[in-house]
């Protein structure tokens, strides 16, 4: 058994050991001292709990079992897990911190003695509006994730589900949850906490329904920003400061990539929230649909093309992670490299599916981070590029953000692809990219475009090469 | 006249926030995914708390109604804790830098 004042400052520097493994990302280079940062925090915080409660007897080796279990689990999974499936696995582990800040206000509802919070029926008030704030972020959070994890996995169509009525639906039941709060901190009723629970499961799992597959990228970092704010709540609750400094970091972290996913497709956040995209295009797509002459090539033409440039600008897209296609790229750049041509990686802020998604991934192919830039640092240097090979990508690279105000995209900022002497366009077919929106890029004079899988595409050009 | 200690708790989540602001822009942006799954693995300090609740029964009964609740969320912060570290670490690992004295 410790004193409460020494635990409390172990909880404090197990803060401060978070927000350095936070601070630790600034660069590639000290990521993994500060990844080391955060395990240190994380350990102090759970021997410091250990000790506080002081009880080592059966109940103690249970809990180790179950962080065993849990633990064996977790790492099998990190150990297993193919870089491609990131998103899921991330969308998956936010459902799990969800679930966990659930359990835990559940436990302090039903035992509060245990959490110093008073008795059955007559909890500390301050302490019951933080637990059930905690307790509904923590389910949204949980069936949010679910959803978000289904459509990413692909036993979900990506496709919106949208239906009439559905926001003000939405409103009543967030109105409902804020008036089941007031209603159980005044009654202290537990049937109203589990009502509680309830509709806050069912409000995560209609506000991520209408969103499409392509925003999932706002939607995993909106739920980082929940699973944070659920953690705080709790902390609160347990008078926790690791939890509440953990939580404030997460949940500031979670909203500030889901501002620069947003800022990517220069869309408001409210308007990705609410579904906006898929169902107001279709019609637009198709009347204005025309045939329009495309150039396509095979991979020689590809290869030659290639073999002739002195620069070539690489633009991955999510259809890149899909075909699985980062390794056969990274040969087929080390053989132009041999040829002494200089090539470079452009990824746009909302490639993949998720913050990052597409860096992880050349990561993983041993592609140099040096070698890879963002939206801003490489777009002026397409204008330079003899060969921009845009494998998997599509309304990233789309003339029509910067031309056509109509446009749904319009505004949003795209890598200036067409400026270069000529484009390689590894595409499946032409069909437009989601939503709907053709992509002027096929139709412009300097554009081949290689219909096939990108893997094979590009393993067919290193053996042309 | 005594401050309410919640003053105290709203305050270091305040200034957490802008901690976390600050923190999080520096971050470069291709990091961003070992970011979410770092964060991820640290917000299950949640951990904490279902330690409380999973001891929260007497030696005679370690299981009852509510520290069954406390250890199902110990493993599932545990899977959070182990699997977001490790997976942050093998991702980590794969940045390289170009090698100078290759050519």
């Amino acid at each position: 058994m410790i004193s409460a004042n020494l635990s409390a400052i172990s909880y404090l520097v197990s803060g401060v050991l978070f927000i350095l493994a936070l601070r630790g990302l600034s660069s590639p280079e000290t990521s993994r001292q500060g990844n080391l940062f955060g395990i240190l925090g994380m350990i102090i915080a759970v021997t410091v709990t250990f000790l506080l409660i002081g009880n080592f007897s059966t109940g103690f080796i249970y809990v180790l079992i179950f962080i065993l279990v849990g633990g064996s689990i977790g790492a099998f999974i990190a150990y297993k897990i193919p870089m491609t499936a990131m998103p899921e696995l991330v969308a998956g582990f936010h459902s799990l911190v969800g679930l966990a800040a659930v359990f835990v206000a559940i436990s302090a509802f039903l035992n509060p003695e245990a959490f110093n919070l008073g008795v059955p029926g007559n909890i500390k008030l301050g302490s019951l509006i933080e637990m059930s704030i905690g307790a509904a972020v923590g389910a949204i959070t949980f069936s949010g994730s679910v959803i978000a994890f289904l459509k990413l996995q692909g036993l979900m169509s990506g496709s919106p589900i949208t239906f009439k009525g559905q926001h003000p639906l939405n409103a009543i039941i967030l109105i409902s949850i804020v008036l089941l709060i007031y209603l159980l901190c005044s009654t202290q009723s537990s049937n109203l906490f589990w009502i509680l629970l309830g509709v806050s499961f069912l409000i995560g799992f209609l506000l991520i329904i209408p969103i499409g597959g392509a925003d999932m990228p706002v939607v995993i970092s909106m739920l980082n920003s929940y699973s944070g704010w659920a953690a705080a709540g709790i902390g609160f609750t347990l008078e926790n400061s690791a939890l509440i400094i953990t939580g404030a970091l997460v949940g500031s972290s979670g909203a500030i990539l889901s501002y620069i996913m947003c800022k990517g497709m220069n869309r408001s956040f409210f308007n990705v929230i609410l579904g906006g995209w898929g169902a107001t295009d279709e019609v637009k797509g198709s009347s204005t649909k025309e045939q329009r002459p495309v150039k396509s090539g095979n991979a020689d033409d590809a290869a030659f093309l290639m073999k002739n440039a002195s620069s070539v600008i690489i633009v991955p897209g999510y259809g890149m992670a899909v075909a699985q296609a980062q390794h056969a790229l990274r040969e087929m750049v080390d053989t132009l490299k041999k040829n002494d041509i200089k090539v470079s990686y452009a990824i746009h802020p909302v490639a993949g599916r998720m913050p990052g998604h597409m860096n992880v991934l050349l990561a993983e192919a041993n592609v140099p981070y040096d070698e890879v830039f963002e939206l801003e640092e490489i777009n002026n240097d397409f204008a330079n590029a003899d060969v921009a090979f845009v494998i998997g990508a599509n309304d990233v690279t789309n003339p029509v953000a910067k031309t056509d105000p109509q446009s749904p995209i319009f505004g949003m900022p795209v890598l200036d692809v067409e400026k270069c002497k000529s484009v390689l366009f590894v595409k499946r077919s032409l069909s437009p990219g989601y939503a709907g929106i053709d992509n002027d890029l096929f139709y412009k004079e300097n554009t081949l475009m290689l219909f096939a899988d990108a893997k094979k595409m590009t393993e067919d050009i290193t053996k042309n090469l | 006249m005594e401050i309410d200690p919640l003053i105290f708790r709203l305050s270091i989540f305040i200034l957490s926030i802008f901690i976390g602001y600050y923190v999080v822009w520096s971050v470069t942006p291709s990091l961003h995914t070992p970011l979410m799954s770092v964060t991820n693995a640290i917000s299950s300090v949640i951990i904490v708390g279902a330690i409380i609740a999973g001891l929260s029964g007497n030696s005679d009964s370690v299981f009852n109604s509510s520290s069954i609740f406390g250890f199902l969320a110990i493993s599932l912060a545990a899977i959070n804790i182990f699997g977001g570290f490790l997976v942050t670490q093998r991702m980590l690992a794969m940045y390289k830098k170009k090698k100078k004295d290759k050519k």
